[in-house]
């Protein structure tokens, strides 16, 4: 029985669409995992020593810090690991018993990217106690517990996958308790730490995690079993819909009816959504820059300056036109003027920078330069990276299937030669700008000359969409062909 | 109104459409019948530039479709449900189609309510968006929004299927309106003998990707058809 569904699974792998994907691709793609598997494991060794370097022990440092670690790692799980319910559907009316179903579907959970990536890091880390001379033993048990606890996690995001609004509920949670750390009203990890060190200091405490590892995957198992009908846990959630007529668009003609098109899209469906969520994170990013104790070199300011009010214009305009993928040949057989298409999505960029601007307003709790940073970035985003997304975007040719939240994090097929190539102008040119500036006068030069590249662009606008629209129509069958190919 | 001429198309080295020459006037009701695999789908792909053609050329109204695009103010298709756009409500798909062809929230109304028993009841004011409406019922959605903006050339791949019996019945009326209408070109293309020949006034049939049959409806063409696709 299993040996048929390892097949299956391997066939689903081989033949999944991104790793189709060609040679070049398929190569660099190997080097990226190479490199981000030799990061954790130097972070993994590097550990260690880095926190003895500051006068901190290792294993307490951690242990004080591993309640925070994993509540992260479960709001990650909740955001980005998919379940794999939906892929039993079809083997419900053949000879399988539910179990043994259900125990595949649990079992291949458990060998979820999600769970091998704390490998990396934990392994080099017991490695490296064992070789200072902590006691094998419990580091062994230490280690044990620690990854019952990962797969307490990877069950437990089963079980509350599908419940609305718990991620929030965890994000504040994690922010409050942060906060009340930070501001010492509090400190959670006093009443963590003495668990996680009782999982190394006392032989048996680890099994209280292993146990309710055993315990969480029974329930998921139960809970699984039970809702393996196609009317309970394997229905799809219909929404209740509301026509919505967006009038006030009306003013605006054909952008207008394209407007109202892609506000639609974005409010009703799981993967828009996300990827709004997202950008909202990028607000944030300034942080580690304009923090007075950062140690960024100040040229690298102006990065922060593009991020924090360009997060919309990332996350959302690098997939046009992927977005109207679902629908792409009616698009293609009505009357559409590329133009009026374009023009739509633009606008849409730019009042998202401009919203990002207005939000980032908060940065000037660190002073009028820092703010100032942030206006010059979304000048330039709005005069020349929103052009150069749409131009990136129309050499993707990913299918985005607008149901799923997953994948949020970018598609590995939309890397492409040409987005990489656009990448350049749309982070280095203004590095270099402001660099440039700063060098012959002062920052606030480089800040004028990044606002100036912006006007500029914004000047070529109709040059560039005369681009972008021949690189459609150029691009026009290859691009229907691959968007009728579904993940 | 549509010429072809020399058209086929070929993915790598298999010939899947070959039509020499094909001419279908104006205001006729066009039928297209065929198994699976004979070249029905890829023939409209071709005709409405989805797809390009390895040979040969579709002209539609004199424009070769290929090469310019104004035969779109006046063609309107509907071939699967990839011209539905799954996170609109069936009334916010009418008026978006409304406005590309420059149609008011009034002018479809009228349309809509036109179309009310077509419906069923099931399409308008029931807070489904079209991603979870039945197949059926996306189907009725998709072939309404072709009628809209009075199109002169109509394009409806396979548009029995899926529907239940009353429907059909409905759709026929619905395109032997159409068909008498001597402005509108129907094209329907189908595996169901006998509703292609009730609502069209030539059948085609394909066989694999070659014409084998073209012929008036009479009313030995039923028979005809029945005894060329007779196992």
């Amino acid at each position: 029985m299993f040996a048929k569904f390892i097949y299956l699974e391997w066939k689903s792998f081989t033949r999944s669409a991104s790793f189709a994907s060609n040679l070049a691709l398929k190569i660099l793609m190997g080097f990226l995992v190479l490199y981000f598997t030799l990061v954790f494991l130097a972070l993994g060794v590097g550990a260690f020593y880095i926190l003895r370097e500051m006068k901190l022990d290792p294993l307490v440092a951690i242990n004080k810090f591993l309640i925070y670690y994993f509540v992260m790692d479960l709001v990650v799980r909740l955001l980005l690991q998919a379940i794999p319910v939906m892929n039993i559907r079809p083997f419900l009316t053949m000879p399988f018993k539910r179990p043994t179903i259900v125990h595949f579907s649990l079992g291949k959970t458990a060998l979820s990217f999600f769970n091998l990536v704390h490998a990396f890091f934990f392994l080099p880390f017991c490695a490296v106690l064992i070789y200072e001379g902590y006691d094998m033993l419990s580091v062994l048990l230490w280690g044990t517990a620690l990854f019952s606890l990962v797969f307490c996690n990877n069950f437990l995001n089963i079980l509350l996958n599908n419940k609305d609004n718990l991620l929030g509920i965890f994000i504040t949670v994690v922010l409050i308790l942060a906060g009340c750390q930070y501001y010492k009203l509090f400190d959670i990890t006093l009443y963590s730490y003495p668990f996680f060190e009782g999982l190394f200091k006392t032989k048996w405490v680890f099994t209280l995690p292993v146990s309710v590892m055993i315990g969480l995957y029974y329930w998921t198992y139960n809970f699984l079993k039970g809702d393996l009908y196609l009317d309970a846990g394997l229905t799809v959630k219909n929404d209740i819909a509301k026509t919505e007529q967006l009038t006030w668009l009306n003013q605006f003609g054909t952008l207008g009816t394209f407007l109202k098109n892609d506000i639609k899209l974005i409010k009703r469906n799981k993967r828009s959504k996300t990827t709004v969520g997202l950008s909202i994170l990028f607000l944030f990013y300034g942080l580690i820059f304009f923090n007075s104790n950062s140690h960024q070199p100040p040229v690298m300011q102006i990065f922060a300056g593009i991020f924090v009010s360009g997060g919309f214009l990332f996350t959302f305009g690098q997939f046009v036109p992927s977005w109207d993928s679902s629908y792409y040949q009616l698009m293609m057989t009505q009357n559409v003027p590329y133009k009026g298409y374009l023009n739509s999505k633009w606008w849409l960029i730019v009042i998202g920078t401009i919203v990002s601007t207005i939000l980032a307003s908060f940065y000037l709790y660190f002073g009028w330069q820092v703010y100032l940073t942030i206006v010059a970035g979304a000048i330039y985003n709005i005069g020349v990276n929103s052009h150069l997304v749409l131009l990136g975007g129309a050499f993707t040719k990913t299918p985005i299937d607008l149901s799923m939240s997953k994948g949020a994090f970018g598609d590995k097929k939309a890397f492409n030669v040409n987005t990489m190539l656009l990448s350049i102008p749309k982070l280095v040119l203004p590095l270099l700008l402001y660099w440039l500036g700063s060098y012959i006068m002062n920052p606030k030069l480089g800040l004028a000359f990044v606002a100036l590249a912006g006007v500029f662009g914004f000047m070529f606008r109709n040059t560039v969409f005369l681009i972008i629209e021949k690189i459609y129509k150029k691009e026009k069958y290859a691009t229907i062909a691959a968007y009728k190919q579904k993940g | 109104m549509i010429q072809v001429n020399n058209l086929s198309k070929e993915y790598n080295g298999t010939t899947v459409l070959n039509i020499e020459s094909l001419e279908i006037p104006k205001g006729q009701s066009f039928g297209l019948v065929g198994n699976n695999g004979a070249g029905k789908t890829t023939f409209f792909s071709l005709l409405l530039d989805l797809i390009q053609p390895t040979t040969g050329s579709i002209l539609n109204n004199d424009i070769q479709v290929n090469a310019s695009e104004d035969w779109k103010p006046f063609t309107a298709s509907f071939l699967d449900e990839s011209f539905l756009i799954g996170y609109l409500t069936p009334e916010e798909y009418f008026y978006f189609i409304g406005d590309l062809r420059g149609q008011n929230k009034a002018d479809v109304d009228a349309l809509l309510v036109q179309h009310e028993e077509f419906f069923n009841g099931e399409i308008l004011k029931n807070k489904k968006y079209l991603r979870d409406l039945s197949k059926g019922n996306q189907k009725k959605v998709g072939i309404i929004a072709t009628l809209i903006g009075n199109p002169e050339v109509i394009i409806l791949d396979e548009p029995f299927a899926n529907l239940d019996p009353t429907t059909v019945n409905r759709l026929k009326k619905i395109i032997k309106e159409l068909a008498d209408n001597p402005n509108v070109t129907v094209l329907v293309s189908s595996h169901d003998l006998q509703h292609t020949v009730e609502v069209c006034d030539r059948i085609v049939a394909l066989n694999k990707g070659e014409l084998v049959k073209d012929m008036p409806t009479t009313k030995e063409t039923l028979q005809e058809l029945e005894l060329f696709f007779a196992v």
